[in-house]
This record gives C-alpha cells, structure tokens and sequence, in this order.
C-alpha cells in the first residue's frame, strides 16, 4: 500500500527553472531513491509560487519546514539529514519573514500532509483486476481472514474506532450504520454496495471497480460477517460496462476459489453477492431508492424513517456502504483503527478520492488526507488553474456545493467545510476560472436536477423546476429583483421540505451563489449583463 | 422514429418472440424480476414497445402500468427502435464547462436532426446522455459504446463522416 510519511514539494515556476529548479528536483528523486526512501517520501512540484526572493523553494512536509534557495550540491545533505535522520538544517532554511508570509498557504497547517496516500486506490493500477491469484499476491483476503478470526462485535468496534465516514458525500459513521445493522434483531440482512456512480465528474468508484473489483467482494464479506448477512446485492449503474464486466469476473473467480457461497473456507459463514445493473437515474444513488431498484420498480425514494438499517430491501434490516468506503475496510482491519486515525484530521480520518476537473493544467484522480485544502489540490495536484483566475470549485458532482474563492483555504474535511455552510460531497472538484459565469453555471445544475428529479414529491418536483425556469430568464436578460427574492426562498423551500438528498440539495448552489456571487447575479439584472459574456441576455 | 407499417412489432416476430419468452422464463422467477427483464429485453431486441410492455406485465403477473412506470422511469429504456449507431453527447457538468454544446450544435449542421432524432437512413441517432465518468477527458461522446475524449468540433464532423463512410464501404 502506497502511504508516505513525507512530501517533498519544490518550486518550478519560470523564475525557479531559471535557477535550476529541474536539477533540485533530479537531485531529490536521485538521494531519495539512494538511500531507499522511494516508498515513504513523495516528490512533487508546483509550477506557480508567486512573488518571493530566494528560489528554488522546497517545502517538507508534515513539518512544512521551508528551505530556500536550494541548490543541487545542497539537495543529497538535506535528504540525509531531514528526510532520513529526521532533523531539520538550519542553516539552509527560508528565513526571509516577506517569503514566508507569501507561502502561509502552503505551510500554516502543519501535521497534515498534502502527499498522496493510496489506501482506497491501494491496489489500483498495481494488481491485474482480472485475477484472483494477483489479488493474493498483495495481502488480499488477508483483512477477511483476520476479521474471521475475531468475533462480528469486535470487527464492528474497530470500524467505528477508526471514525471512518461513508465517502458517498453524507459523510455519515460507517461503524454507526453497521452497529445499526448489527443490533437490529432479524434472520435476513443484506448487505448493498452502491456503485451507482451518477454525480456528474465524479468517477472514482469506476476506478476502484474496475482497477480493484476483490477488494469490495473481500470489504463486503467482512460486512457480512460483522453485522450477520448472508446475501448482498452490488448496484452498479448501467453505464459502467466494463466496471460490470470486473465485478462480475471478479465475483465469478471469489465463488470458483470458495470465497462465496456456503460454509466459505469452511467457516460455517455463507455469503453471496448478486449484481443489480442501474438503467440510467441520476436517482438511484439515493439508497432508498437504489432499494426501490433492485426490488424491481421506479427509483422512487423511500420516506425515511425507517432507515434502511432497519428496514431496507423487501423490509429486511440492510447496509448500505459507498465503494469508496468498502475500498477502506480491508486496510483498516488489517491496520487497525488507530493507524487509520493518522491520516486525515480528528473528526474525518483517513484520505479521500478527488477527482480534479475544468479550468486547471492537470486533471484527474487523486487520493489524499481529509484536511488538504483547496488551494493546495489546485496547485500540488491541478498544477495550477489554466487560463486566468481561480473563481470557484463546484465540489460532489452536482449535489455538493460552489465553492467561492474566500474558502481556498478551509481544510476539506467534513465538519470544516460544513461550519462554513458547503459540502464536501462525493469527490468531485469541478475548478472554475473568471471566464465561467455563475448564474450560467448554477443553471445549469439547476437544469439537471430538474431533469433528475424523480418527481415523486412537490417540493422537488416544483421547486427544481421554477428554479431552472428563474435562472434561465435572468441568463436571457429577463430578470427582475424579485427573482433573488424567489430564488431565495425556493432553495430554502427545496431544502427544508424535499423528501430525499436530491431535493434538499438542489437549492444548495443556489445559497452559495446568492451567499457568495450576489453582485454578479444583481449584475444580470440590474445592469442587463452578464460579465464573463457567457448568458446570451437576449 | 417510429415501426413503419411493414416493420413488425417484435411480438410478431418469431425470432424475437422467442428471444422474448426465453428472457421471461430465465429471469422471471427471482427477486427484483422485472427490472432484470426490462434490462435484458432493451440490450437484445433494443427497445420495449408498449404491446412488449403488456406481455411482460401478463407473464409477470403485475399490473401493465407498473412496468411502463418503470420504463418510463429510467433513461436507458426505450420504446423506438434507435439508428444502427448511436451517439450519445455526455452533458455532465465536466463536459459543459469543456464544451459539448458547441459539439451539439456541430452535429445538428452536419446531420440536421436534433438529440433524440434518428438520421432518416436510420443509421444515426443522436441522444444527450448523463456523465459517463470520463470527466478528465471533457468533452466525451460516446460512439457505439466507445468514448471519444477531447473532442474538438472541427474533428467531429470528420468523426462522423467516418461512422456514415463505414457503412457504405464493404
């Protein structure tokens, strides 16, 4: 499993290759792998430092000690002494007080590291998705081995030990939901892994399926064991053909090899997992209507209570866990609670997957700690926004939330990002820059969810609606400042009375454009423009 | 497009009748059927018309309304049949923001349908499809099943005309 203790984070912007930045780096990757540091310590850049004197600039994490400037012969002492002895040289460090207070974004949060840590992505692009015996080969079954060893209380203790929160966007305890589970008296209990991927620009769990497909059979035979289920179902949306495909191989290869089925490895334990296709509803993820699915109707979500964990498919008492958080189970009972605490911040341990997307130099999929910030993905990972200014991130697909320059540097963590009134959701970081108009981009939502909605209840049916219809006629020039005023209203509307996640938020980007963006909505009305030129205001 | 007069509904269909009996008595006794029936009749015959709709429901016994509820429901269901190819544009939020609607618009000048119309040959039909999870490609069209990433409007004309010229060459 790939999880570093270091990071090493050095300058490359002009200015910084101009005074041989590329041989720093050289040097580094060159002293690391010298002294067999390659699996602990990360080497990464950032193309854009600002304005500061003394470059290079290399930043060591997690003690965020900065040094600067360095110079290639400098690099294999720094190495020896920081990175392998452990003690910091005085004698190189960035002392200018104008310098360090140029880069506080980089080191004001120290303990939390900005590295990539591969836990849920561990095996992904590493082992053959379509063997069992490459599984093997690197720990697999191991977690499962050991849980069986223990009894299904202690396995659900070390769950909720570890703090791990369900990485679907809620964030809600996993160990809370499988104690639930767990307590609630019945003979039959499923255990349902979603993997109805549908929020917009989040893929992850794609990746982990189809990269990774044994590692949520094993996660989901130690469920089944902790709260005493003997069927499973995975929900995978029709969309992802090849992620189907893995499962399916996968699950075919696990009951072949005597992994699934009756009395597994002669343990007296029977488990079994079917897979559901989706056909296309954004909806579906919302669990009670991923029930609804699979019972063989409408998507339509369920009044809750009763939550699932006590009456979820055909009534029975159900787990419902995201493919993310089944991807951490295994190491966390493999590792313990505690090593699973040391990623992350205190109230959400652990790393999350972040798909980078829009308006930066390098998109893609990375796993870090819960706590990096904003700022740090955009330039660490996104190397930095392409084509102007950052203007804001819209995070989780679409049920998250717009993130506005001011909160660059929140930690993203659950409860932080919550006390500031966004959400985390699903992974998803969709960056923007001052070309993109809000009121465009917020009807745009407002357009999918309208089209998402399941129509079930009023205030989502009508509310969803009304909103893309208010939206669109301040996009076409037709606003008046009334339409803030209802604007308002059916966000709160939306959220206070929608029977199901999907209803409740849907008016969230509508709050954060209203909270954050209201001089470029009144713009639109009042002035009959649209800044950035996007709405066609005709 | 709909069932010109001399195209059978499937029903009629010998061939596909059989195909249809087959799906119901393999499927038809498990938990959660009907979806599972639904699925499999849009992926071999390739659309559910609504004569479909009420022998499924007959067989299954439930009410017809509850399986044109759930056809209706879900995107992926069908009750026309659709063009030999299909492209579908992904209008996730990744590829608006990457410009599928200037893809859109591409298509409609050089085939002149709109999304959810079929060419009148009946080789392509154009559709909007929901994110395809290849967010880092923006922006995607989905062509028979194959992600094509990064598309730039000029190349896409080219896309296209390539898919009509596969069917004209031997």
């Amino acid at each position: 499993m790939k999880t570093v203790r270091s990071m090493v984070l050095i300058s490359n912007d002009p200015k910084s290759k101009a005074n041989a930045s590329q041989e720093v780096i050289a040097a580094f990757k060159l002293a690391i792998k010298n002294l067999e540091l390659t699996d602990e310590v990360a080497v990464s850049t950032i193309p854009e430092i600002g304005m500061v004197r003394n470059l290079p600039l290399v930043v060591i994490f997690p003690e965020a000690t900065v040094y600067a400037p360095v110079k290639p012969e400098d690099v294999p002492q720094l190495v020896e002494e920081h990175l392998f002895k452990g003690r910091e040289v005085p004698d190189l460090k960035e002392k200018d007080p104008d310098t360090l207070r140029k880069i506080a974004w980089l080191t004001q949060r120290k303990g939390t590291l900005p590295a990539e840590n591969r836990i849920a992505l561990r095996n992904v692009g590493i082992i053959d998705p379509e063997s069992i015996d490459d599984f093997f080969a690197y720990e697999g079954g191991q977690a499962f081995a050991t849980a069986l060893q223990m009894t299904p209380d202690l396995v659900v203790e070390i769950i909720k030990a570890s703090g791990l929160r369900g990485r679907g966007g809620a964030g809600f305890p996993a160990g809370i939901k499988w104690d639930s589970v767990r307590k609630t008296p019945g003979k039959k209990k499923y255990v349902i892994c979603n993997a109805d991927e549908s929020e917009p620009g989040t893929f992850k769990d794609r990746v982990i399926m189809e990269g990774d497909p044994f590692s949520i059979i094993e996660a989901m035979l130690i469920a089944a064991y902790a709260i005493g289920s003997d069927e499973g179902y995975i929900y995978i949306r029709g969309e992802y053909q090849l992620a189907l495909d893995r499962v399916q191989k996968a699950i075919q290869q696990t009951r072949e090899y005597g992994g699934l089925g009756k009395n597994i490895f002669g343990s007296g334990f029977d488990f079994d997992i079917h897979i559901h296709a989706g056909a296309g509803a954004y909806i579906c993820g919302e669990e009670t209507a991923l029930l609804e699915s699979i019972e063989g109707g409408r998507g339509e979500p369920r009044v809750k209570p009763p939550y699932p964990t006590t009456s979820g498919l055909w009534g029975k008492p159900t787990l419902i866990n995201n493919v993310e958080t089944f991807a951490n189970i295994p190491p966390i009972v493999l590792n313990g609670a505690q090593w699973f605490k040391s990623f992350g911040t205190p109230s959400s341990p652990g790393t999350k997957v972040y798909t980078i997307l829009g308006n930066v130099n390098n998109t893609g999929l990375i796993e870090v700690p819960m706590g990096i910030t904003l700022r740090e993905v955009i330039n660490i990972y996104g190397k930095g926004i392409k084509g102007g200014q950052f203007k804001f991130a819209q995070t989780g697909g679409s049920s998250g939330s717009i993130i506005p320059a001011s909160l660059q540097d929140t930690p993203m963590d659950f409860d932080s990002y919550r006390k500031v009134g966004v959400a985390l959701g699903s992974g998803a970081l969709l960056i923007c820059n001052d070309s993109n108009c809000i009121v465009d981009s917020v009807r745009v939502l407002a357009r999918f969810f309208q089209e998402e909605c399941c129509g079930k209840c009023v205030p989502c049916r009508v509310g969803t609606d009304q909103a893309w219809k208010i939206l669109t006629n301040i996009s076409e020039g037709r606003g008046t400042m009334e339409d803030i005023a209802h604007l308002e209203w059916l966000s709160k509307g939306l959220e206070d009375f929608s029977n199901c996640g999907l209803g409740q938020t849907a008016g969230a980007p509508i709050k954060n454009m209203l909270d954050h963006f209201r001089a470029e909505l009144e713009a639109h009305i009042k002035l009959g423009v649209c800044p950035t030129g996007v709405c066609p205001m005709s | 497009m709909t069932l010109t007069p001399n195209q059978l509904d499937p029903l009629d269909n010998p061939r596909m009748r059989e195909v249809i009996d087959s799906t119901i008595s393999e499927f038809g006794d498990q938990n959660g059927a009907l979806m599972v029936i639904l699925n499999h009749l849009q992926e071999r015959i390739g659309f559910i018309t609504k004569p479909m709709q009420a022998y499924v429901a007959e067989k299954l016994n439930v009410p017809v309304s509850k399986v044109h509820g759930v056809v209706s429901f879900y995107s992926f269901f069908t009750t026309e049949p659709r063009g030999k190819h299909l492209v579908k544009f992904c209008i996730g939020t990744a590829c608006y923001v990457g410009g599928a609607s200037q893809l859109i618009d591409k298509a409609k000048q050089v085939l002149g349908i709109e999304p959810g119309q079929t060419t009148s040959d009946g080789l392509i039909t154009l559709e909007v499809c929901r994110c395809v999870g290849a967010c880092s490609q923006a922006p995607v069209v989905v062509i028979d099943e194959v992600n094509h990433g990064r598309v730039r409007p000029s190349q896409f004309a080219r896309i296209l005309t390539e898919v009509q010229k596969s069917e004209v060459a031997p």
